[in-house]
C-alpha cells in the first residue's frame, strides 16, 4: 500500500527548498545581529546592570557619641538595635507586598506607602528605612520571608539610650529622623533622608561631632536577597564622646526638687558659665522620640498647656518680678542716686497720680534695708528718678533682652522696654507712669531664667558676666568651637564697670535676704548664701496666691554662694508658684548638695593631696579575730586597740581605684546617678 | 525493496553534529544549576539523550512509507491522548499537560508534533504537488488545527504554536498559489487582531507575558523580570563570557530557569558572543544538511516530512533565542538538544531518526 507514494515520482521543488534555506539563513543573521547588539555594542551597559543586580549597599551606621557629666558619669548612652530598611535596587515592584510587610512589621499600611512616596526622589541604592528597633518577633518574621521579601534588609545600629523620667531631658535634647524642611536649609546639605540628627539641646548643636560618620559595605546578593559575600567594607567612624558641664548629683538635686511644678531650674558657674544643671518642667522622655514617636503621644506634648518641650530655663519670657530690683540698685547706685536716698513705705506711694502697693508698712527705708525686704515702695521711687531710659541702659548691659549665646538651640532674648523700644513697637512715646512698675520687675519687662541669673551673678561677680555653656570647649576642634560661637550669638563674655561700693551693697543685701529678709527661711548656717526672691504677678491676673492656680504670681528666686565672686549661682522660676520664698527652698536644697559635695570631696585627703607628697594619717584599729575561733560575745571585750600613725601615698592609692579592679561595694553603686543603676534589662 | 539499506547510508556528520550541540548541552545544564535546586540535572539530560539517541537508531530502521501508513491511527490516538489530559491529567502550574502511566510521565502534546509531521507530510504527498484547492487547504487548516485546540485548552500556548510551522511549511511545500497566501495571511493578521482585542480566549497574564518583551522595564518586578534578566545576562556577557561557572546572572539565580528555557541566556553570559554564535552556526548546519537530506529523498512524502521538522527546529530555535535577546515574548518554548527536559530530548531525536530513516532509503526505488 505505502509503495504507492514513490511510484508518483513528484520531488521536492528545488526553487522552494533553496527559499527555505535562504529564509534559515536570513534568520540567523537576525539572531546574528540581536547577539551582536547586546554583547558587543551593549555589553558595558548591561554589565553595570549585572553588577547592579547584584551588589548591594548596606550601610553600617555610626555609633552617636556618649554624653558624660562634668566627672565623666555617663548621661546617655547607646544600646544595640535592629532596623529594618527596604532596598529598591532590587527591580521588583515591592507595592504588592506592602501590605504583607506592615502586617508582619505591625506598621500602618497608609504610613508605609507614605514613607515610600517620600523618598521617591532618591537615589535608588539608598535604603528607606521602615521601621526602627525592631522586636524579635518581627526579625523572625524578615529571616522567614527572605524568599518572598527580598526587598527587606535589617541593619544592626547602635540607638540612643536616654535617662529615664525626663532627666535632664531639655538640656540633652533627642535625635530624630531629619525633616524635609531641615534638608532644604544649609546647614543640613550633608544629611540625607532617613538620617537620624539631632533635634534639641545637646543633641542639635553637637550633631556634627555626635553622629560620627556612617560606613558601608557592598554585599553579593542572589535573587532572593541572601548574601553570598562580601566585596568591601567601609567601618563606621563612631562620633565623639562629649563631657557635659552638668554635675549629675546638682542636677538631680534639682529635678527632684522642682517636682511636679511647672518651672525652671539653673545652677551656673558665673566664674566660667559652665551651667551644673538645668532643669525644666514639666518633662518628656527623650527615648519615645528615639524610635520614631507616635502621632497621639506628640499631639499631646505639643497641645499640653504646660509646654513639655519647651526649655523653660531659656526660652520661657516672664516678667522677673523683684528680682529685677538688683538691676535697679545697681542701676541706681553707679547713678548715683540710691545711696543717700531715703523713703518712707506706708505700704505703698503715690506716683504720677496713682496709688502703687507695697505688701508691708516698711517704715523708713535706706537701700541696705530695701533689698532683702524687697521694699516695692522704695524702687518706685527709685525708678521714677532713674526714669525708664536709664534702667533700660542698665538691663541691656547686664544682658537682659538679648540672648546669652548659650550653646543650645532656640534661646528667647526676652523684653526690655524703653522710649526706644516703645517707639518701635506702638508708635507712640513711652508713658513715664509705667517706669513705676518696670521698677518692680512688672510691666513689659520679660526676662528668661539664663538671663537673670547671668545678670544677677554678673552683679555679684563684680560686673563680670560669662557666656553660659552646657558643653566645655576644650573638647571641640577650633573650627567647630568657632562655629558654636558664631551660631549663637548673644552677649557672650563681657565686662560691666561697677564701683565698689554698689557691688559691695547689693551682695550685702542680697546677704541679708537670705538671713533676715524675704528668704530667711532659707538661710543655711555656715554658709555664705545671698540671694533675691521675685513674685511676679501674671498679667491679667490677681494676687490670690494660690498655688498654681492660673492667676497665682509666677515665683522666682536667684541666688548664690558665696556672697561676692560666687562659686555658683542658682535661679529657680516656679510658674504660678506663688511667694518667690518658696523657690528659695528648692535653691536652699541645691546649695546643701553643692556645699555638702565640696566639702566631702575637699577633706578627702586623696583628691586634695599633691601626686608626690605622702600624706600623713592617724588612726585606730584593733586585731581582726582569729580565724580559727569561734566568735562570741567575750570576743569583743578582748579585743586590744592600736593606735599610730602612717603615711598614705596618695599617687598609688589613686591608682588603684582608678584601675577599679575590686568589686564596687553597694554603697558605691548607690550613690551613681541613675543610669548606670536603670541599664536595660 | 531493501536493496542497499544499511548504516552506512545513515548520516553520521550530521549524528556528529547534533552530539556536539548535546555536549554543549550537558555542560552548560552542569554550569547553570550548580548553585541552585537542580544541581545535577546535567546527569539527567545525559540520560535523555542516550535514550533519545537509542530511539532515533530504532525509529530509523522502520520504514518511513510504514510510518506514513500508521500516521491516521496514531493521528486518532494522538486526539485521544489529548482528550484524556484534559480528563485525568496532572495539574502543574495551573495547566494540566502531563499524563502518568505507571510511574512514568509524559507530555503527550510532545509527541503529537512528531505525528503531525508525519500526517501533514502524507496528506500533502497525497495531493501530489498539483494546485491546492480551497477545500485542499482548509482540510489542512482542520488536520493541524484540531489538536492545536486540545493543546491550547490545556493551556499550553507555547507548544500548540509549534505545531504552526507544520502547517506553513506543509502548504508552502505542497503547492500553495501566491493569491491563496495573501487571503490567509490577512485572515491569519484579522483573526490574531481579533482573538487579541476579544479578552476571551487570552488570560491577562499569557497576554501581559506576550507583550513585556516590547519594553520589560515597564514592570520589571512581574511580567518583565524574566525579559529583562535574560537581556543583563546575555549582555554582560559581552564578546568572550564570563567563563563557566562564572556568570553572576546564572550563578546568582537571577536568571530565570537557566537550565531549560533561558539555557541560550545562561551560555551567552558564560561563553560570549563567541560561543553563542558557535552554538548557532551549529544550529545552521544541522538545518541546512537536513534540507541537503530533503532535496535528495527519494519521493515526496519523504522530503515533506524532513520539511517539516526542519520547520519545526526552525520555528523553536528562532523563537527561544528570540525570546532570550528580547526579540520575541515570553512562550515557553524549549531550545532543541540544548535545553533540559526528558520529552524535548525525545522528540528531536525521534524526529532526526525519522529525518535519517529518508535520508538511508533515498537509494531505494
Amino acid at each position: 500500500m505505502y509503495s504507492d507514494f514513490g511510484n508518483r515520482g513528484e520531488k521536492l521543488s528545488t526553487v522552494k527548498s533553496t527559499v527555505v534555506q535562504y529564509g534559515i539563513l536570513l534568520m540567523m543573521l537576525a539572531l546574528a545581529a540581536g547577539l551582536w547588539r547586546l554583547q558587543v555594542l551593549g555589553a558595558d551597559n548591561f554589565r553595570s546592570l549585572a553588577e547592579q543586580n547584584r551588589i548591594r549597599k548596606v550601610p553600617i551606621l555610626a555609633a552617636r557619641g556618649k554624653l558624660f557629666d562634668r566627672e565623666d558619669r555617663l548621661v546617655v548612652d547607646n544600646y544595640p538595635s535592629v532596623s529594618c530598611f527596604l532596598m529598591r535596587e532590587q527591580n521588583r515592584n515591592v507595592d504588592a507586598d506592602l501590605p504583607l510587610i506592615a502586617q508582619g512589621l505591625h506598621v500602618d499600611l497608609e504610613q508605609l506607602r507614605a514613607t515610600l512616596r517620600h523618598y521617591r526622589a532618591a537615589p535608588g541604592y539608598q535604603p528607606i528605612p521602615i521601621k526602627q528597633d525592631i522586636t524579635a518577633d518581627e526579625q523572625a518574621f524578615i529571616e522567614a520571608h527572605r524568599n518572598e521579601l527580598p526587598e527587606l534588609e535589617t541593619i544592626d545600629e547602635e540607638r540612643r539610650l536616654y535617662p529615664r523620667d525626663g532627666f535632664a531631658a531639655h538640656l540633652i535634647g533627642y535625635v530624630g529622623e531629619v525633616s524635609e524642611e531641615d534638608l532644604n536649609q544649609s546647614r543640613y546639605a550633608a544629611y540625607q533622608p532617613g538620617d537620624v540628627v539631632g533635634k534639641a539641646g545637646v543633641e542639635e548643636t553637637y550633631d556634627e561631632l555626635l553622629r560620627g560618620q556612617d560606613g558601608s559595605r557592598d554585599v553579593i546578593v542572589d535573587s532572593h536577597g541572601r548574601e553570598v559575600g562580601y566585596l568591601r567594607t567601609q567601618h563606621a567612624i563612631p562620633g565623639q564622646d562629649l563631657k557635659l558641664t552638668i554635675d549629675i548629683d546638682l542636677q538631680r538635686t534639682a529635678e527632684v526638687a522642682l517636682g511636679d511644678a511647672s518651672g525652671a531650674v539653673i545652677a551656673i558657674d558665673p566664674r566660667n558659665g559652665e551651667i551644673l544643671a538645668m532643669v525644666s518642667h514639666p518633662s518628656y522622655d527623650p527615648n519615645a522620640f528615639a524610635v520614631r514617636i507616635n502621632r497621639t503621644d506628640w499631639n499631646r506634648l505639643i497641645t499640653d498647656p504646660r509646654h513639655p518641650l519647651m526649655n523653660k530655663a531659656i526660652q520661657d519670657q516672664l516678667a522677673p518680678g523683684s528680682t529685677f530690683k538688683i538691676i535697679m540698685s545697681a542701676a541706681g547706685l553707679q547713678e548715683g542716686v540710691a545711696q543717700d536716698m531715703r523713703v518712707n513705705c506706708v505700704g505703698g506711694g503715690s506716683f504720677y497720680g496713682r496709688f502703687f502697693h507695697c505688701d508691708k508698712h516698711h517704715g523708713v527705708l535706706s537701700i541696705q534695708q530695701a533689698i532683702p525686704l524687697s521694699c516695692d515702695t522704695f524702687f518706685y521711687a527709685l525708678a521714677q528718678k532713674l526714669g525708664i531710659d536709664t534702667i533700660a541702659r542698665y538691663a541691656t548691659a547686664l544682658g537682659l533682652s538679648q540672648k546669652t549665646g548659650i550653646d543650645l538651640p532656640n534661646e528667647m532674648s526676652g523684653i526690655m522696654p524703653s522710649t526706644q523700644w516703645e517707639m518701635k513697637n506702638y508708635h507712640q512715646r513711652y508713658y513715664p507712669g509705667n517706669t513705676i512698675s518696670v521698677g518692680i520687675g512688672q510691666g513689659e519687662t520679660q526676662v528668661t531664667p539664663i538671663q537673670l541669673v547671668r545678670a544677677l551673678s554678673g552683679i555679684a561677680s563684680n560686673g563680670h558676666l560669662v557666656r553660659p555653656h552646657v558643653v566645655a570647649a576644650d573638647q571641640l576642634p577650633a573650627q567647630f568651637r568657632q562655629a558654636v560661637l558664631d551660631s549663637f550669638p548673644g552677649s557672650g563674655d563681657k565686662s560691666v564697670t561697677l564701683s565698689e561700693d554698689t557691688w559691695m551693697t547689693i551682695t550685702d543685701g542680697m546677704a541679708a535676704a537670705t538671713t533676715t529678709g524675704t528668704a530667711a527661711a532659707s538661710h543655711i548656717d555656715g554658709v555664705d548664701f545671698a540671694g533675691k526672691t521675685g513674685t511676679a504677678q501674671v498679667v491679667g491676673g490677681g494676687d490670690t496666691h494660690v498655688k498654681g492656680g492660673a492667676r497665682t504670681p509666677n515665683s522666682w528666686f536667684v541666688g548664690m554662694v558665696p556672697r561676692r565672686n560666687p562659686e555658683i549661682a542658682i535661679v529657680v522660676l516656679q510658674e504660678h508658684g506663688d511667694w518667690g520664698s518658696l523657690s528659695a527652698h528648692i535653691a536652699q536644697a541645691m546649695v546643701t548638695e553643692y556645699v555638702n559635695k565640696k566639702r566631702q570631696q575637699d577633706h578627702n585627703i586623696l583628691d586634695r593631696a599633691s601626686v608626690s607628697k605622702p600624706v600623713e594619717v592617724g588612726a585606730i584599729w584593733s586585731d581582726p579575730p582569729p580565724v580559727d575561733r569561734k566568735r562570741h560575745p567575750a570576743a569583743d571585750q578582748a579585743e586590744v586597740l592600736h593606735g599610730g600613725h602612717f603615711f598614705v601615698d596618695p599617687g598609688q592609692a589613686k591608682k588603684a581605684v582608678a584601675t577599679g579592679l575590686a568589686p564596687l561595694p553597694a554603697w558605691f553603686t548607690a550613690s551613681l546617678p541613675l543610669r548606670r543603676q536603670e541599664r536595660l534589662p | 525493496m531493501r536493496r542497499f539499506l544499511s548504516f552506512r547510508d545513515f548520516d553520521w556528520g550530521l549524528l556528529l553534529l547534533v552530539l556536539v550541540l548535546c555536549t554543549v548541552s550537558v555542560l552548560e545544564i552542569y554550569s547553570a544549576t550548580l548553585h541552585t535546586k537542580y544541581v545535577g540535572f546535567h546527569t539527567k539530560q545525559l540520560l535523555y539523550i542516550s535514550a533519545g539517541v537509542v530511539a532515533m537508531f530504532i525509529i530509523s530502521k522502520v520504514d518511513y512509507h510504514r510510518l506514513l501508513d500508521w500516521a491516521p491511527w496514531a493521528y486518532g490516538a494522538c486526539l485521544l491522548s489529548l482528550i484524556a489530559v484534559r480528563l485525568v491529567g496532572h495539574k502543574v502550574l495551573g495547566a494540566r499537560r502531563w499524563i502518568s502511566i505507571g510511574s512514568m510521565q509524559f507530555q503527550p502534546s510532545e509527541w503529537v508534533k512528531l505525528v503531525l509531521i508525519l500526517a501533514v507530510a502524507r496528506y500533502f504527498a497525497n495531493l501530489g504537488g498539483k494546485q491546492l484547492e480551497w477545500r485542499d487547504v482548509f482540510k489542512a487548516f482542520a488536520l493541524v488545527g484540531l489538536p492545536m485546540v486540545l493543546v491550547l485548552l490545556q493551556p499550553d500556548m507555547g507548544t500548540a504554536l509549534t505545531y504552526s510551522p507544520i502547517l506553513i511549511a506543509g502548504l508552502f511545500l505542497g503547492g500553495i498559489n501566491i493569491k491563496q497566501a495573501l487571503i490567509l495571511s490577512t485572515a491569519g493578521i484579522l483573526l490574531v487582531v481579533g482573538v487579541w482585542n476579544s479578552g476571551k480566549v487570552l488570560k491577562p497574564y499569557q497576554k501581559a507575558r506576550l507583550t513585556s518583551f516590547i519594553n520589560p522595564d515597564n514592570d520589571p518586578k512581574g511580567s518583565g523580570y524574566q525579559i529583562r534578566q535574560s537581556l543583563i545576562a546575555v549582555g554582560s556577557g559581552g564578546i568572550w563570557g564570563k567563563g563557566a561557572e562564572k556568570g553572576t546572572q546564572t550563578q546568582g539565580d537571577f536568571l530565570p530557569i537557566p537550565h531549560a528555557d533561558f539555557i541560550f541566556a545562561a551560555l551567552s553570559e558564560e561563553h560570549g558572543f563567541v560561543g553563542a554564535v558557535f552554538v548557532l552556526l551549529l544550529y545552521f548546519f544541522i538545518l541546512m544538511r537536513l534540507i541537503q537530506n530533503a532535496q535528495t529523498a527519494a519521493d515526496l512524502p519523504g522530503s515533506l516530512i524532513i520539511m517539516g521538522i526542519v520547520a519545526v527546529l526552525t520555528f523553536q530555535i528562532a523563537v527561544n533565542v528570540g525570546m532570550v535577546i528580547g526579540f520575541m515574548p515570553v512562550t515557553g518554548i524549549p531550545l532543541p538538544l540544548l535545553s533540559y527536559g526528558g520529552s524535548s530530548v525525545l522528540f528531536t531525536f525521534l524526529a532526526l531518526g525519522v529525518a535519517m530513516n529518508v535520508r538511508m532509503r533515498r537509494f531505494v526505488n
